[in-house]
């Protein structure tokens, strides 16, 4: 059952009878999430879960730490206000430990559907029915998943500071398979009614058949059109390397880079979390609203984004995109925008002499963390390209590839759309266009 | 706890179940950071509830609530029961488990030291000391040191009437030393990269490490890389530390040994396995010197893979996987046993939590030692490359075609290490890989290493596993790919 308000009020009236930290907040939460899970044309998983969590930050003498629980009774909530106490007593004084911030306003964003929240494992077993119907006429085998589910957070500190979210959120991902070659799609929502889990089997199932008994395509540098889930899986190594701690740190690829073209000029980002596409909630873990923020204007790197603590150290204004204290990381960017173009999937392969169409990436990782070199594989769907067509399938390939390199080359962007992957968060990016594109070896499987 | 359980078996009994277990588990955890001579994380949680599985019209269905009230349990077990009737509208087949037995036991993992009664003032205290010491070394513009302490405490009730109680405790600690210098960050990690070292076992782990005087070395390695050649690219002998050949087992034998893989059921996100049912007991997977296990017994060591009963009640098992070379077991389940013929499981299901159903994991993945120390092996090798500490990782969905990075390497000329090396990384195909290996280091070398961060399953879990291993020697890999233009 998910909390209310009123329920989440009550629970942190009592946190702040109990607690005798010199300053205090409280982050309840409460999730149910249910995902239907299938594989060789059948339903082989079936799970639903519920939660809350009532998670308590102490402040003791410039010192902080947390404690959390998923027990609400009066004695558990007691417990966990004097873990969080004890534990920040027990900590070193931490000299950027700034107070709370007072009460806050929140521009309003709507990510709620009641047919999502309400979704059942009949429905979802139907359309994954379906799903299964489309594979087995064309003797494919199919696996995927149907998730649903409802999550509600409330922040609260002692300083008067008060913010809610309820959100409800959904995926149908779905890989159709034939000896030799694959085929997958996947969408999420807030609603459940935007999925068109029956266009995704139909596209995931196409391209299993199109890449069928697939081709070797030597290593080397290729033109190649990436669809939005693998713009998406690598531009995911890159955003977190715009907070503003990172480049504080010189852990970031953007250290002594801020202000430079280091893109091409066809190139430009925003974070924005009022995004009709985008989801989440419009305040940081801290309760600080989150600010619109242009990361990336025509390939310059204008701005970063900042936690309070980080701002504070570096004279900027904090932007919303801290994460919950105390933490290592400070803050990154979560809701991206990239810009795109006007360009079709279609007409970026006929302008296409040769290369190589991608649909997405797999195993992605940072092989080098300053030039941004990312290694990774290609997955269910990779075709070669010719004279403006698409000829055949290929065999899996391996790519090593700087990321801020190949955004000095995106020739062509098709239009910007809500995408997920697998190896980041979900984004609203195009289709792009990019030349050079350097594969290093050949699956033999 | 008890009571809870039963009272949940009763209720999916009478909505219709054929089969059911359930776990009820508290979960106790400790973080702690520092970072440049600060705190960064001081954090504890709780966590208590319970999963009910069950086979009802011949499928699976799975709840989990934090609700222990005798409603809550009544209603996910219900609810259990009705999504295991929605799975029936799409089944092949009713579900078949090969035989269980019924256990009444209780094991508690060694733990000398409880962690938990380890002052979190003395941690952070020795967490500083070693942050200091990084420091010191001039260049050295980051310094990162963590702790992490897990206690699990689970009841197992199944319908088979077996009532299992199991208690770990598992212990980490690491710490990095990055260093930003002329348009390169260079780091370097101890224990182990990604959080350092990790087994089921007390504060004893942590103060065996010896942290503090590891500190200077390695903070020092990290600023000398800046200056030091790149690793040349090229076909190469290589040894690699052992922390590096216990990622290399997780990831090109671990994962595709998994039966769930092999069978289809992770096609669409982990993906699936170049293992076939028609290799088994015939491909040569490795080098006659190649023998692994999966071996979760407690008389292994104390791994993330160490514990008395999986997660369906199974009790742990040590499987030989790769026998003289050969390829001859895979890690089962009772249900994916049963798809291919074998009498019993090999005991390898274990769940995140208590809000996540159990699955085939990898329990402590091991390669037998060989002979010799890892001077010894660098002295029997003319012309090659040493390669210490993982950086990257990547494989392909079949885990077949992989490539890794290391923090550190040095040349070996003539039987000596010479010059340190950066950026080094290697690839190739698994069985070639494993087929090149010409020398595995002995006991004395032989570490039984953590990996706490395993992701497998929808929605996604995170596992720790356990691979035993000592420096190895592959012969004529390609080195230097990760680089290459």
């Amino acid at each position: 059952m998910i909390l209310t308000r009123k329920r989440a009020k009550e629970i942190f009236n009592k946190v702040l009878k109990y607690s005798t930290a010199d300053e205090t907040e409280a982050h309840i939460s409460s999730t149910t999430h249910s995902l239907t899970r299938f594989a060789n044309n059948c339903i082989h998983q079936n799970v639903a879960e519920e939660g809350t969590s009532l998670s308590v930050r102490a402040v003791a003498n410039q010192r902080t730490a947390r404690a959390t629980t998923n027990k609400l009774d009066e004695d558990s909530i007691r417990q966990v206000c004097e873990a969080a106490l004890a534990l920040a007593r027990l900590a070193p004084p931490n000299p950027d430990l700034l107070t709370m911030p007072g009460p806050q306003m929140y521009r309003a964003v709507d990510r709620f559907s009641s047919e999502t929240a309400e979704l059942t494992p009949q429905a979802r077993a139907e359309t994954v029915q379906q799903a299964v119907q489309r594979a087995e006429a064309d003797g494919l085998t199919a696996a995927g998943v149907y998730s649903s589910g409802v999550y509600f957070t409330a922040l609260f500190n002692s300083r008067g500071l008060e913010a809610h979210h309820e959100e409800s959120a959904s995926e149908f991902s779905i890989t159709m398979l034939l000896e030799g070659s694959s085929g997958w799609a996947k969408k999420t929502s807030t609603s459940c009614l935007d999925l068109e889990p029956e266009v995704l089997a139909d596209r995931a199932a196409r391209k299993a058949l199109e890449s069928r008994e697939p081709k070797d395509v030597a290593p080397g540098k290729y033109c190649v059109i990436l669809e939005p889930a693998a713009v998406l899986d690598l531009l995911g190594f890159l955003f977190f390397d715009f907070g503003g701690l990172a480049v504080l740190e010189s852990r970031s690829c953007l250290t002594g880079r801020l202000g430079e073209k280091l893109f091409g000029e066809n190139v430009s980002v925003r974070d924005d979390v009022f995004h009709p596409l985008q989801a989440g909630a419009p305040f940081d873990g801290e309760g600080v609203p989150r600010q619109r923020v242009g990361l990336v204007e025509k390939g310059t790197v204008k701005n970063l984004v900042y936690a309070r603590a980080t701002a504070r150290k570096v004279g900027k204004e904090p932007t919303g995109h801290g994460f919950q204290l105390p933490n290592e990381y400070g803050e990154a960017p979560m809701n991206i925008v990239m810009d795109g173009g006007r360009s079709s999937l279609e007409e970026m392969i006929r302008s296409t002499p040769r290369g190589l169409l991608v649909t997405r990436l797999w195993y992605i990782r940072e092989v080098d963390p300053y030039q941004k070199i990312l290694t990774g594989m290609t997955r269910d769907g990779t075709f070669w390209i010719e004279d403006g067509e698409v000829r055949h399938g290929v065999r899996n390939l391996r790519f090593n590839q700087s990321v801020i390199e190949m955004l000095k080359q995106v020739e062509m962007m098709g239009p910007p759309q809500r995408t997920a992957g697998e190896e980041s968060f979900e984004m609203v990016v195009p289709a792009m266009k990019v030349e050079g594109f350097n594969f290093s070896s050949v699956t033999k499987y | 706890m008890k009571q809870s359980g039963k009272r949940a078996l009763d209720t999916a009994a009478a909505r219709g179940a054929t089969y059911a277990d359930v776990r009820i588990m508290d979960i106790r955890q400790r973080y702690l950071a520092t970072k440049n001579g600060e705190t960064a994380q001081v954090r504890e949680s709780q966590s208590h509830g319970l999963g009910v599985r069950v086979v009802a019209d011949g499928a699976w269905g799975f709840a989990s609530t934090d609700d222990l009230s005798g409603g809550g349990i009544d209603a996910t077990a219900a609810r259990a029961v009705e999504i295991a009737k929605a799975s029936a509208l799409v089944k092949k087949q009713d579900v078949e488990l090969a035989p269980g037995n019924k256990i009444v036991d209780r094991w508690e993992a060694s733990c000398r030291i409880d962690p938990f009664g380890v002052p979190v003032s003395s941690c952070l205290e020795l967490m500083l000391k070693v942050d200091a010491e990084l420091r010191r070394v001039q260049g050295v513009t980051l310094a990162e040191v963590g702790m992490d302490f897990n206690r699990i405490d689970q009841l197992f009730l199944s319908t088979l009437g077996s009532e299992i109680r199991q208690i770990k405790t598992q212990s980490g600690a690491g710490f990095v030393a990055t260093s930003f210098a002329r348009n390169e960050i260079q780091r370097r990690s101890y224990p182990n990269s990604f959080g350092g070292q990790y087994q089921t076992r007390g504060y004893e782990l942590i103060e065996e490490m010896d942290l503090l005087g590891h500190a200077p070395q390695i903070a020092e390695q990290a600023v000398a890389l800046h200056a030091c050649d790149q690793c040349p690219a090229g076909e190469m002998d290589i040894i690699l530390g052992g922390s590096q050949v216990g990622l290399q087992i997780h990831e090109s034998i671990g994962h595709p040994i998994e039966l769930d893989r092999v069978l289809g059921t992770e096609a669409n996100f982990a993906g699936m396995s170049f293992l076939t049912l028609d290799k088994l007991g015939i491909l040569q997977y490795g080098s006659e010197i190649v023998n692994v296990v999966a071996d979760a017994t407690p008389a292994h060591g104390p791994g993330l893979g160490t514990f008395a009963y999986d997660d369906e009640g199974v009790p742990a098992q040590c499987v030989t996987i790769i026998k003289d070379g050969k390829f001859v077991g895979y890690l089962t389940s009772r249900e994916t046993a049963a798809a291919i013929g074998q009498s019993r499981s090999g005991a390898s299901m274990r769940a995140e939590g208590w809000n996540r159903i159990p699955l085939i994991r990898m329990t402590n993945v091991s390669l037998l030692p060989g002979k010799g120390s890892l001077e010894e092996l660098i002295a029997d090798t003319d012309d090659g490359i040493y390669m210490e500490t993982n950086r990257s990782w990547s494989i392909d969905d079949r885990r077949y075609n992989f490539q890794f990075g290391t923090e550190i390497g040095w040349e070996i000329k003539h039987g000596k290490k010479t010059r340190m090396l950066k950026n080094p990384s290697y690839g190739g195909i698994t069985t070639e890989f494993w087929n090149s290996c010409d020398a595995i280091c002995g006991p004395e070398e032989w570490v039984l290493w953590g990996t706490p961060n395993c992701g497998k399953g929808q929605p996604m879990q995170t596992m720790g596993t356990g691979h035993g291993a000592s420096p190895a020697r592959f012969h004529r890999i390609q080195v230097g790919v990760a680089y290459s233009k």
